[in-house]
């Protein structure tokens, strides 16, 4: 009796989160994810399966989805290779986290204080700066990069880590992205928070950060994505500073014989971000589920 | 003078701490995304050639591109063609499969997220459309063909004139979900569920209505904020396009705006004409954006 009760209570919660909804709808829905899903699944797929496969299967034409004899070959090939390095594995490696690290947690940060007055409030040159950042975005940053290179060694920025960091958090896509969130949060709120005595900064860190959780998870991920797949160019020139992309794609231009190792390094490279992805996509979920909290 | 004096100590008093929360970021902008910006906007006006110092000439590159290159002028109506297609499609789509997902629990909804997203995780995910177009019949798309018997020969996919558009934009909606598509699923997780339910209560009876009448009016920032994306991204297409069809592509098919701005910049070193581009290119997305700003205004 008590597990009835259970049921149907469960159903009637059921019945009024599935509001508006139509069992047709539902179908269609379905089908045309499920349709696209495959379609945009393939890469991956090809690339998880690529990594896996021995030499014979490599070169059979027209290439297959599956693999008949999975082996870790390629990555034991990549093994060997790596171990010829004059710098360390770990040293890119280092190098690497420093960069995204450093990168996305400064993108992240400063775009979304500056973020925070520009959706917030009206002050003298507000608008034209909201402006600024808009009409950013649409110069062609392969343009700007020898302004960029030339103000680099300007300030004896070439070749240290700061040479890829800095012009990053400078672009201004994560704080369009924050500030058109942060426009949402309710003007009560920080009225709320004020007559409690807390700070410009403390509404930034305690209510509005919270609030927009979605958009900053989001932020990191783009920002990950981008500081993970940099490789330095003509930044970064000493081989003891080059990014882990860098290398693995010095390996992967490496001809035919290359194949099998590319596969790999293919794989490798995808599956950290992926797993980035993952983690903080799960995040946002889960807490939007513990707290319904908007005014 | 000292009335002017008092009304800056005076903003200064009240605003002071939103300027210094906007200082560090403002700091970095300036230096490594403004400055950049305006001295290639200066270097538009030069003879430049990276080895000896630019030389002004005035609108002569304007001139030049506008007038005298009619490669330019291919490059432009690729570039718009492209766009004018690519550019909405893939906004509705990501706006709909963000819409369908977000319908989705809470599991699935997470993985088909990533499953969507896919294609943009790595850089040069579109590769493996260089399989399936290979011109010889050992591409996918030739080798069934042929299979099937719908061809006898295989079709030189990527080096044909006509269908080197098509391709470049298939390939590019199936890029589409990305930037935007992550900011709607935010957007959607942001919404406020109380007004869902209130609008149920109020009689909105399926879910078109609830999606016109509730979520497209309440999601408003968000929808500003992909517009922009899709503006920025379907019409600075070059990478894509070098990948595929090659560069110069057969008939010059699948030159593009920013395709012509690498040929200046990065194949023969006219730095300054590369930048007269890089403004006109700049122009062409500032009045756009205006346009799709006026519309989005008028929704909901």
């Amino acid at each position: 009796m008590k597990l009835f009760k259970f049921i149907s209570h469960k159903l009637k919660q059921r019945k009024l989160k599935r509001r508006n909804r139509s069992l047709g709808g539902d179908i269609v829905l379905f089908v045309v994810l499920g349709l696209f899903g495959l379609f945009s699944l393939f890469p991956l797929v090809y690339t998880i399966v690529s990594a896996f496969k021995p030499l014979s299967e490599i070169f059979i034409f027209p290439p297959r989805l599956t693999v008949d004899n999975p082996t870790l070959d390629n990555f034991f090939d990549l093994g060997t290779i790596i171990e010829d390095f004059t710098v360390p594995l770990s040293r890119y490696l280092f190098n690497t986290l420093v960069i995204t690290g450093v990168g996305t947690f400064g993108t992240v940060f400063l775009g979304s204080m500056a973020a925070y007055p520009l959706a917030k409030y009206e002050f003298p040159g507000s608008k034209f700066m909201s402006n600024l950042i808009v009409y950013a975005l649409m110069f062609s940053t392969s343009v700007t990069a020898i302004p960029n290179y030339l103000i680099m060694s300007g300030l004896r920025m070439i070749d240290t880590y700061w040479a890829v960091i800095l012009p990053a958090v400078g672009g201004t896509l994560g704080l369009y992205l924050m500030k058109n969130f942060m426009v949402q949060v309710p003007d009560d709120m920080l009225e709320a928070a004020k007559i409690d005595g807390a700070s410009e900064f403390g509404i930034y860190f305690k209510v509005v950060m919270p609030l927009c959780k979605p958009a900053w998870i989001t932020l990191v991920i783009l920002s990950f994505q981008q500081m993970w797949g940099t490789t330095g160019g003509v930044f970064i020139y000493s081989e003891e500073l080059k990014p882990l992309s860098y290398v693995l794609s010095q390996l992967a231009s490496g001809g035919i014989s290359r194949t099998g190792v590319t596969s790999a390094v293919s794989l490798i490279m995808i599956i950290v971000p992926i797993t980035v992805f993952v983690i903080s996509q799960s995040n946002v979920i889960e807490t939007m589920a513990t707290s319904g909290i908007k005014g | 003078m000292k009335k002017n004096m008092n009304s800056f100590a005076d903003t200064w008093r009240r605003h002071k701490y939103k300027y210094i929360m906007i200082a560090p970021f403002g700091l970095i902008f300036v230096i490594f995304t403004l400055l950049p910006v305006l001295v290639s906007i200066v270097f538009s006006f030069t003879a430049f050639n990276m080895v000896e110092a630019p030389e002004f000439v005035g609108w002569s590159n304007y001139l030049d591109l506008i007038v005298y290159d009619s490669v330019f002028l291919t490059a432009i109506k690729n570039t718009l063609f492209f766009a004018i297609i690519t550019g909405p499609v893939s906004y509705i789509m990501c706006f709909l499969f963000a819409w369908m997902v977000n319908d989705l629990p809470r599991i699935p909804r997470a993985i088909m997220t990533l499953v969507f997203y896919a294609p943009s995780i790595s850089g040069n995910a579109y590769l493996v459309w260089k399989l399936l177009f290979s011109s010889d019949s050992y591409g996918w798309v030739n080798a069934w063909l042929m299979k099937l018997g719908i061809t006898q020969e295989a079709v030189q996919w990527l080096v044909t004139k006509e269908y080197i558009m098509p391709i470049l934009i298939v390939v590019q909606l199936w890029l589409s979900l990305g930037v935007s598509f992550l900011t709607f699923i935010a957007g959607f997780q942001n919404l406020d569920k109380s007004l869902l339910e209130a609008g149920s209560v109020e009689g909105i009876k399926n879910r078109w209505q609830e999606l016109w009448y509730i979520i497209l009016p309440s999601m408003k920032p968000q929808l500003m904020f992909g517009a922009v994306m899709q503006i920025t991204s379907s019409l600075s297409v070059s990478q894509l396009s070098i990948d595929l069809v090659g560069f110069p592509s057969v008939g010059y098919a699948g030159h593009t705006i920013l395709t012509h701005l690498h040929d200046f910049g990065n194949v023969r070193y006219e730095l300054g004409y590369a930048c007269t581009i890089a403004v006109i290119l700049f122009l062409i997305m500032m009045f756009c954006n205006i346009v799709v700003q006026k519309l989005l205004r008028k929704l909901g």
